[in-house]
């Protein structure tokens, strides 16, 4: 695959594009967060600093979710009352795009679904049924976005609070509902543990092995 | 903070900081993910998010007053993962007017996560989020996870006493929040509920021995006092393999029973035919040949068959021991009946009569037998056996009951041990805590744990 390249219009570095489908990305060099046009990058804005953060997942990890391999380009780092969380853009090897999610080291995995209808607002502990798998509110976060890196699939920056509903099942499947967009967003998957992932090309940690 | 790019070059490490509340200085163990760091010196609960680690509250309490078991900072593997002990509180329940508390111990690890221990009376827990919801019954009694039923065992309203360390939580003394635990043992599920979230765990019963062991602490661990709500039975496995260790040798010892029915059951010492024409009149006893009783004391079977049909004969046998002059009498009807009516056909009795003479010495024997009939019925022939050594079911189903003693004994006791587990809980056995609703308990238990 042919990677595209551009220049950073804020310090001319070449900007790689690991993904055809990557909207936004972030200059390694001076931090410019930059939109992918038709014609060439602008810049919009810059990456402020990043909340105390320690995931071991790092962009180009390799990991395995299903019958895919998957490769990390990009992520968004979320804030909120009790911390902060990640989630992970990746590509996997047919090219579709999803999200891994580390939040204190719960990891999830998930991607986009279309065509469902979602709740305005709800509650803890209400139902809902997509894809034949019912999932129960299990929590509803205000966060509000505090740093990207890499490539994404959208443009992410500059976004006040935002509310978002995660909810699990009976059966280790998960989906989240992200009303920063409208219609919000709605994301299905499962949850996960580390081992399961086989991630390589991992952040080491002082003092472990 | 100076970090100029999201990912920062270089590993994480650990960090030393100073408390703004005393000076004293304070380790973080978690990276990143501490939320809440707690001063072992001064007790102020600081902000481990906010670069200046701002102080969110502070409690009194001696640093003494609540020394963790396992320090923070010893690493041990569970379940073959390494884990950093970062964080301890003490929890409170009150129950009557009595308070009772536990321990938590929050576990690290920078890739696997967050794991829990939770230590009670000496009885410890390692505990880890649920990552699907259980199926919880309509009345909340019990639920399932994982094809297992758990029961309710309490519900209780727990506060935050004590805390030292690290948490990937906003954790505050005074904090309460609604529990309910559910037991399989030797696991519990157990929800937490804020009101507006609801976390659920799972924790599997540990002894202090295997934490000892896998923190390599020194000393003894604490004796565990009294039974835990979901401490495994020491006698549940062992009542499972006493009952299909007792059906084996119920198995056997049938097999041996059958075996001995072949064996020996066909030493026949005398056959004879006889008839007896009930017209006659007079006198109709007789005694039959000498036969020869061999072995040791042992049964006798005697068997009449009579070519009796829808009639009667009655025979009065006397077997004569004739060494001793020893008698046994006894009386043996034969009577067969058969015909047809409204309801089709029918009938009662039988050709043939069995009875066992116990323990018969052996010697030189012989039959005095006087049959009787109705006097018209005329000639009726008749066949006595006599067989010697007949195995008697009676001693097999001594045998047997011997056999069921131990597992009896044994599903007692652990009868015993379920009732003063469920003598504990809020939600007991059905009610009235007797050892028989105990044992309704113990059985759900095997159910449950068959479904695996």
């Amino acid at each position: 695959m042919t990677q595209a390249t551009a220049n950073c219009p804020n310090c001319g570095a070449t900007i790689t594009f690991r993904w055809s489908g990557s909207v936004q990305t972030v200059c390694d060099f001076c931090r410019s967060i930059l939109i992918r046009t038709d014609l060439d990058l602008q810049k919009v804005g810059q990456v402020a600093d990043l909340p105390l953060n320690s995931s071991p997942i790092q962009i180009g990890t390799d990991g395995i979710f299903g019958r895919h391999s998957f490769s990390v380009i990009g992520r968004i780092i979320y804030q909120y009352d009790q911390g902060n969380w990640n989630e992970w853009h990746f590509i996997t090897n047919d090219g579709t795009s999803g999200w891994l999610s580390d939040a204190q080291l719960n990891y999830a995995v998930t991607f986009p679904a279309q065509g469902q209808k979602l709740p305005s607002e709800c509650k803890v502990g209400q139902q809902y049924t997509w894809n034949n798998e019912t999932y129960l509110v299990s929590t509803i976060t205000k966060a509000h976005y505090c740093g990207v890196e890499g490539e994404l699939p959208f443009q992410y920056w500059d976004k006040s609070d935002v509310v978002f509903i995660d909810l699990l099942s009976h059966s280790e499947k998960v989906a989240t509902i992200d009303y920063s967009e409208d219609p919000p967003l709605l994301f299905l998957g499962g949850a996960v543990g580390f081992e399961d992932l086989k991630l390589k090309n991992l952040r080491s940690f002082e003092g472990w092995s | 903070m100076s970090t100029v790019g999201p990912t920062p070059a270089g590993a994480p490490h650990v960090k030393s900081l100073n408390c703004p509340g005393c000076g004293a200085s304070l380790t973080v163990r978690s990276f990143g993910n501490a939320v809440t760091i707690i001063c072992e010196s001064c007790h102020s609960v600081l902000d481990a998010q906010d670069p200046k680690l701002r102080i969110l509250q502070q409690f009194h309490a001696a640093t003494s007053e609540d020394p963790p078991l396992i320090p923070l900072g010893t690493r041990g593997a569970i379940r073959g993962v390494l884990y950093e002990v970062i964080g301890f509180q003490r929890r409170t329940i009150q129950v009557e007017g009595i308070s009772y508390s536990w321990h938590e111990y929050v576990l690290f690890n920078p890739t696997k996560g967050f794991r829990y221990l939770t230590e009670y009376d000496g009885h410890w827990n390692d505990v880890s989020i649920l990552r699907a919801l259980p199926d919880v019954s309509a009345g909340e009694a019990t639920l399932r996870y994982l094809g297992e039923t758990y029961r309710l065992f309490q519900t209780a309203d727990a506060a935050t006493a004590f805390v030292l360390g690290e948490f990937p939580w906003q954790v505050r003394v005074g904090e309460v929040v609604r529990f309910s635990d559910y037991t399989s043992p030797p696991r519990v599920i157990s929800s937490e509920s804020t009101g507006t979230e609801i976390t659920w765990s799972i924790g599997e019963y540990l002894t202090g021995r295997d934490i000892w062991k896998a923190f390599k602490l020194s000393g003894e661990p604490p004796a565990p006092i009294g039974i835990y709500e979901n401490q495994p039975s020491p006698l549940s496995a062992s009542v499972k393999s006493v009952w299909s260790l007792t059906g084996v040798f119920l198995l056997l010892l049938l097999s041996l029973a059958v075996g001995v029915y072949w064996m020996e059951g066909d030493e026949q010492t005398f056959e004879q035919t006889f008839e007896f024409n009930t017209s006659a009149g007079g006198e109709a006893s007789f005694v039959t040949d000498m036969f020869q009783l061999k072995g040791r004391t042992s049964d006798v079977e005697l068997t009449t068959s009579a070519g009796v049909d829808n009639d009667w004969i009655y025979l009065n046998y006397t077997l004569i021991n004739q060494d001793t002059g020893h008698a046994y009498d006894f009386g043996r009807e034969v009577s067969y009946y058969h015909g047809y009516d409204s309801d089709g056909s029918w009938s009662e009795g039988h050709t043939t009569n069995s009875v066992t003479i116990p323990s018969v010495p052996p010697g030189n024997y012989y039959l005095r037998i006087e049959p009787e009939s109705d006097p018209n019925r005329g000639l009726i022939r008749y066949v006595v056996t006599v067989k010697r050594d007949v195995p008697q079911a009676s001693f097999f189903g001594l045998a047997a009951l011997a056999l069921l003693v131990p597992a009896g004994l044994i599903t007692w006791r652990s009868l015993n041990f379920e009732h003063l587990r469920w003598a504990e809980s809020d939600y007991g056995s059905s009610g009235d805590g007797s050892l028989l609703s105990t044992a309704g308990t113990i059985m759900d238990s095997f159910k449950s744990g068959d479904d695996e």
